[in-house]
């Protein structure tokens, strides 16, 4: 059974307090948005449940070992991580940059193996991106690039994936195509934890949703029981309108 | 051309190079006596020109440019900048500290272990000074920056001692030394320089692989399962070795660092880890024919390599400059 399970989790370098008394639990099936405005903590409740940044109270466990422990290698298999997008360093091939998503299988580029390339050639696939695949990513669109980065994040096959932001700056329909993507990762026996800032988009993919407000967590639930007005209101400071999953945001409070 | 045949094609050319430095010189020999040579058949001068003279040269040109070339391929992959070299570290301004300092104090004379054990030296401490930043910080601008700072330090340091200097001859091998020459190399040199460099391209060999996944960025090579602090520290060690190796034996040659793995970057899909050899090949080749042509040119004084490699090499580096300007902003 692959678990992420954060309980009591604090984050505070320095002075600054951005994750407090955090818990949540991450497993297959879970298709979960964390919903915050700017500077709510999200990415660094994501960090810290990793164990990319220290903690300062609390655990992170996923499967027992708290994640600061395990080795990057042995985390990668189990849980695939998107941060938020950065420019790439080189303009590598597509299908190189989806081969890096083997790397924690030991693949080494232009020299795969059997199982590799095979992971390699589904995520193309299954992201629509085959036509890409020899295509320098330097050459490609932004709805494209997040393809790509899905791509190498779904060949890791990892039973959890984490991603930040992954629909960030793209259009409507690459947004849900990506979610589809995401979604059908969860229908396949994965477990995801994404933040969004589309509210509407999350009611409509999410199976809970996690609401973060300076550095807490103020709700997590499905969005029948967490998704209402006065939340969006409390949370955002967003006048809204909320008809089960249809949200409409009328204008900052 | 795949990067397998790029690779071919550099051992291929590298060794006719070689051979090419064999045969040309002030004394020009024949295809078959310069063959007879090698064997160690024939006249005994030719066997010493050939085995004493112009082959230990042009294999001192040949380690120096690939040991420049992979450690130049791998501070690219590094620190993700077409523009990092050897040099950036510090690592080759301090190795030639070490050499000057032994020049300044006479100590050279007393064997010929003394100047290579300098500049490794000089180079190791550069590298602890590096390895021990890497352990502590997370940024790669700060590397760069604490290189620039120790490169700057050692450069202030040579032109003190040489300000300094206790007498003219002491004075022109300090110069010989900062500007970089495979001249009069013998086997032994480069036997000394042999472990220290065979060490270090061993490292940057066996943990190339994470120089690709950095190709996403720190963080993100960090959840594919890139161990960073591990990564910068060997990728700092080894280069630090190999150039400390290069250093001691020519001194401060710039810039191939910078130019090998820039052309061949394109053949091998932009990948930092496939670029390693091929980059050394190039670097190892380049400075063969730079050195054919140093021993060739009809001048009054014989130019030295690291002069050459820099007219050829700072404008390089100045293209590649604008080249990303005009693509990356």
């Amino acid at each position: 059974m692959n678990e992420l399970i954060v309980s009591g989790l604090s984050v505070k370098p320095q002075d600054a307090t951005l994750v407090k008394d955090a818990s949540f639990t991450l497993k297959p099936g879970d298709l979960i948005a964390v919903l915050g405005p700017n500077g709510a903590g999200k990415t660094s409740l994501l960090r810290g449940a990793l164990g990319l940044i220290a903690i300062n109270n609390g655990q992170a466990k996923l499967n027992r070992t708290a994640t600061a422990d395990l080795s990057p290698m042995v985390r990668a298999q189990s849980v695939a991580y998107l941060p938020q997008a950065r420019p790439l360093a080189w303009p590598n091939c597509v299908r190189d940059v989806v081969a890096l998503g083997r790397f924690a299988h030991g693949a080494t580029l232009g020299r795969l193996g059997e199982a590799d390339a095979e992971a390699v050639d589904a995520a193309i696939a299954a992201c629509g991106v085959a036509h890409l695949a020899q295509r320098q990513t330097d050459t490609l669109s932004g709805g494209e690039l997040a393809r790509v980065h899905c791509a190498r994040a779904f060949a890791a096959k990892a039973p959890l994936l984490i991603a930040d932001e992954p629909v960030a700056a793209l259009d409507p329909r690459h947004q849900f195509r990506i979610m589809d993507m995401i979604r059908g990762f969860v229908d396949d026996g994965g477990g995801a934890m994404v933040v969004l800032h589309d509210v509407a988009l999350a009611a409509r993919y999410a199976s809970r949703m996690i609401w973060m407000k300076d550095g807490v967590i103020v709700a997590d639930g499905s969005p029948a029981e967490t998704l209402t007005q006065q939340r969006i209101a409390d949370i955002y400071d967003v006048r809204a309108k909320v008809d089960g999953l249809n949200v409409r945001l009328d204008g900052a409070i | 051309m795949s990067g397998r045949g790029l690779t071919v094609l550099l051992i291929a050319a590298s060794a006719l190079a070689m051979f090419a430095a064999c045969l040309l010189g002030s004394t020009s020999m024949g295809f078959g006596r310069v063959l007879t040579a090698l064997i160690g058949q024939g006249d005994v001068a030719d066997q010493i020109i050939v085995w004493q003279i112009r082959l230990p040269r042009a294999l001192a040109a040949f380690v120096v440019g690939t040991a420049l070339g992979v450690s130049g391929a791998a501070l690219q992959g590094l620190l993700r900048n077409p523009l990092a070299e050897p040099g950036v570290l510090g690592v080759s301004a301090s190795a030639a500290l070490g050499a000057t300092l032994v020049i300044y104090y006479g100590l050279a004379s007393l064997s010929p272990w003394v100047m290579p054990v300098a500049a490794i030296a000089g180079a190791l401490v550069a590298t602890a000074v590096i390895a021990l930043a890497a352990l502590r910080t997370r940024s790669v601008v700060t590397l760069i920056l604490i290189g620039v700072g120790l490169s700057s330090f050692a450069g202030a340091l040579m032109s003190l001692l040489m300000n300094f200097a206790p007498n003219p001859f002491s004075l022109s091998d300090m110069i010989n030394w900062m500007l970089g020459s495979v001249a009069n190399r013998s086997f032994d040199d480069l036997a000394i320089a042999a472990p220290f460099m065979l060490a270090g391209l061993g490292i940057l060999f066996a943990t190339k692989r994470g120089l690709s996944a950095l190709t996403l960025g720190e963080e993100a090579a960090s959840g594919i399962g890139l161990d960073l602090q591990k990564q910068r520290i060997f990728v700092v060690l080894g280069a630090g070795l190999a150039t400390g190796a290069a250093v001691s034996i020519a001194g401060a040659i710039g810039f191939v660092g910078i130019v090998a793995p820039h052309i061949v970057r394109p053949f091998v899909g932009h990948d930092p880890a496939r670029s390693l050899l091929p980059s050394g090949l190039l670097g190892g080749l380049l400075l063969v024919v730079a050195d054919i042509l140093v021993r060739l040119l009809p001048t009054a004084f014989e130019l030295k390599l690291g002069v050459v490699a820099a007219l050829i090499g700072a404008p390089a580096f100045v293209w590649i400059a604008m080249q990303r300007g005009a693509g990356h902003e």
